[in-house]
């Protein structure tokens, strides 16, 4: 059990910067998300964590101890990777046990905490296998298992369930969490599967071209992005975003078609005048008759979703899209007003891409999810 | 698995004769001569050949010289296949970790498999000269301790070391592309889990190479019984008192300079199937100790 502290940490290969200055603070016991795209840099902060990358600057503590220069073998971490790295020439008990091998546990004990770990992730019958002969999801849960024996201060995950079928992988999810729980260890998990990282972080860092974008519970990054890529990258169906300009007279947003979308007049006071990004979330637009809603868009055809439908509109030369739970039919090229309360609007600087406040952000206080 | 079924075709036929011809001319046909010549004796005075059943086989393996022969064949074989595979395997663990200058080594290990035995042979002369090659500062210390010509176990130890200093870089290419193929993860599980880079190449790397050292092990050995003509022929001659005169180089001294051609057919006979009993050996034994992955 540890916290762990990165200050400005920073990687380059070569002459390209990879990761600029990261700061996150992880408490003891937290369960840690790094969410983001393909190459933003999430592999690689969590190996400089793990001590398998060096750190071009800045400073990563676990615990009290600084480890930038400390191996790999002295950091205390365990590491599961996307690929699980299981050793093909071990039986499941020797992958298992190699740490503690190595380690000069003394035979009969390592055996007993083989079959224990072993046991405890559902594994007790294939100790003697060898990882070619095994299912993706027990290969999965032998990778686990070798990370949990040594009683790690600090659990790495990088990607660990993107090779299982979506079933196995909200199953496996539910396992990591439950053994996270057990064990008490923090957590540093990274994925680029936005559902993953919300179900399963008590704090989620969403990351973009080696910058952190923004650090909070799920539902606080959900609730309140703080840039234009956040909104985008967090909720699916993803954010709809338009352009306009803030009008304090009329406390709303002027688009260039001249409609308006009314925003909160403590927000439009403050920032009379600015270019802004506008994001609504699918769910809290409702569409309603035209001629009646804020905007007046044409109806262009519906995704079912089961639990809902997802309408999509034609508003100027953008797509919107709306998340309703009534099953309406529309005709395509059918006129539809939809309407946007001032309280589902996100507003963002349009130069920037950063969220544009009332007030400086309160302090929300929350239960993580 | 897939299996493509072909008819029979002219084009295929006319497409695959050259390579058949080859085949034929450079393996089936001496071979069958080979066979010819070994159950059949050149009368003295002309007259074609006689069937002498297995007579040339039975001079042969009564004749002591030539157990002599197989005896060196093989001390040199497994000689400089222990050389040559322990000094690739080395050179490759070292160029695989990238250690300062791998690229350079890289390729100059790989040249010496270019040089054709003969010149191996060659160049090895003027390493093992007694009088003016780099081991004669060895007689500098103390006249007359370093001769090949005159010492066997000399004339043997430097044949094995030309020998396996020719065989190295095929094994060294072999090995490093099997460690370069074992994934980076691997290494690296291996990392958090504690393993020191020693222990590493002893849990991991070592095991992970096993089909690798298998295939080189069938391919040493055969070259080694094989391939060695050309650096006994240049480096000593047979000799002293027929030390190194190994298998291949008695079978051409016996046909091309004795003329024996019957004795030296039951020769290759012999040692044909010698390799292909080591082979099947390995293949039957060791093959099954093999992790394939
Ligand atoms: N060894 C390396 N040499 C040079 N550049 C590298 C190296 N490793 C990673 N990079 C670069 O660093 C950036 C971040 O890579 P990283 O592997 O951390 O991405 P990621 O967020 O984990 O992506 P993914 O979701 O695809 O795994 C990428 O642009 C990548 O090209
Ligand atoms: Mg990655």
């Amino acid at each position: 059990m540890a916290k762990i502290s990165m200050r400005d940490v920073r990687k380059s290969y070569g002459k390209d910067q990879v990761v600029h200055g990261v700061n996150l603070e992880i408490a003891n016991g937290e369960f840690i998300v790094v969410l983001g795209p393909s190459g933003c840099g999430k592999s690689t902060l969590l190996r400089m964590i793990a001590g398998l990358e060096t750190i071009t600057a800045g400073q990563i503590a676990i615990g009290d101890t600084v480890v930038n220069d400390l191996e790999p073998r002295e950091r205390g971490c365990a590491m599961v990777f996307q690929n699980y790295a299981l050793y093909p020439h071990m039986t499941v008990a020797e992958n298992i046990g190699y740490a503690l091998k190595v380690a000069g546990t003394p035979k009969a004990e390592r055996m007993a905490r083989i079959a224990a770990v072993a046991a405890s992730v559902g594994l007790g019958d294939f100790l003697d296998r060898r990882p070619g002969q095994l299912s993706g999801g027990q290969r999965q849960r032998v990778a686990m298992a070798r990370a949990i024996i040594r009683e790690p201060r600090v659990f790495l995950f990088d990607e660990p369930l993107s090779n299982l079928d979506a079933k196995l992988r909200v199953q496996m999810r539910h396992e990591i969490r439950r053994i996270h729980n057990r064990i008490a260890a923090t957590s540093v998990f990274v994925t680029h599967d936005q559902q993953e990282g919300m179900t399963l972080a008590d704090r989620l860092v969403v990351m973009n071209k080696g910058v952190i974008e923004q650090v909070g519970t799920p539902s606080e990054i959900y609730d309140q992005p703080a840039s234009t890529y956040v909104g985008g990258f967090i909720g699916s169906p993803a954010m709809n975003f338009l352009s306009g300009q803030v009008d304090r007279a009329t406390h709303s947003v002027r688009l260039a078609s001249g409609d308006r979308i009314d925003v909160s007049p403590a927000i439009a006071a403050r920032n009379h005048g600015k270019l802004v990004q506008i994001g609504v979330r699918p769910e809290a637009m409702t569409m309603v008759p035209a001629g009646q809603g804020t905007l007046n868009a044409t109806f262009e055809f519906v995704e079912e979703l089961g639990a809902g439908r997802l309408y999509h509109m034609m508003f100027e030369d953008l797509t919107l899209t709306v998340l309703a739970g009534d099953r309406q039919t529309l005709a395509a090229g059918a006129p539809v007003g939809l309407h946007i309360p001032a309280s589902a609007v996100h507003l963002f600087d349009a130069d920037t891409g950063k969220r544009v406040e009332a007030a400086p952000l309160a302090v929300v206080e929350q239960v993580p999810a | 698995m897939r299996r493509a079924y072909f008819k029979f075709s002219w084009i295929a036929a006319v497409l695959l004769a050259p390579q058949l011809m080859i085949i034929f001319v450079f393996f089936y046909w001496p071979s069958a001569q080979a066979l010819y010549w070994a159950f059949t004796l050149e009368q003295p005075w002309g007259g074609g050949n006689t069937w002498v059943g297995f007579e040339n086989f039975a001079n042969v393996l009564s004749d002591p010289y030539y157990w002599g022969s197989v005896r060196v064949s093989v001390i040199y074989a497994v000689a400089t296949t222990i050389l040559a595979m322990g000094m690739a395997l080395i050179l490759a663990l070292f160029a695989d970790r990238q250690l300062a200058g791998y690229r350079a080594y890289r390729i100059g290990l790989i040249w010496p498999y270019a040089v054709a035995a003969p010149a191996v042979g060659l160049s090895f002369q003027f390493v093992f000269n007694p009088g003016a090659g780099i081991f004669s500062y060895l007689n500098t210390l103390s006249p007359g301790v370093w001769d090949p010509s005159v010492y066997p176990w000399q004339a043997i130890a430097s044949i094995v070391i030309a020998g396996a200093w020719k065989q190295v870089a095929y094994s060294f290419i072999f090995f490093l592309a099997a460690l370069q193929a074992i994934p980076r993860s691997l290494s690296e599980a291996a990392v958090m889990d504690g393993a020191r880079p020693l222990r590493r190449m002893i849990d991991l790397q070592l095991p992970l190479l096993t089909p690798t050292f298998f295939f080189l092990l069938v391919i040493n050995i055969t070259d080694s019984f094989t391939d060695s003509f050309g650096i006994v022929d240049t480096l000593t001659g047979g000799g002293p008192f027929r030390s190194t005169d190994l298998m291949v180089y008695k079978i051409y001294t016996d046909g091309f300079q004795s003329l024996d051609y019957s004795g030296a057919a039951a020769q290759s006979i012999i040692l044909m199937l010698l390799v292909m009993a080591l082979t099947f050996v390995q293949f039957r034994y060791i093959e099954r100790r093999v992790h394939y992955t």
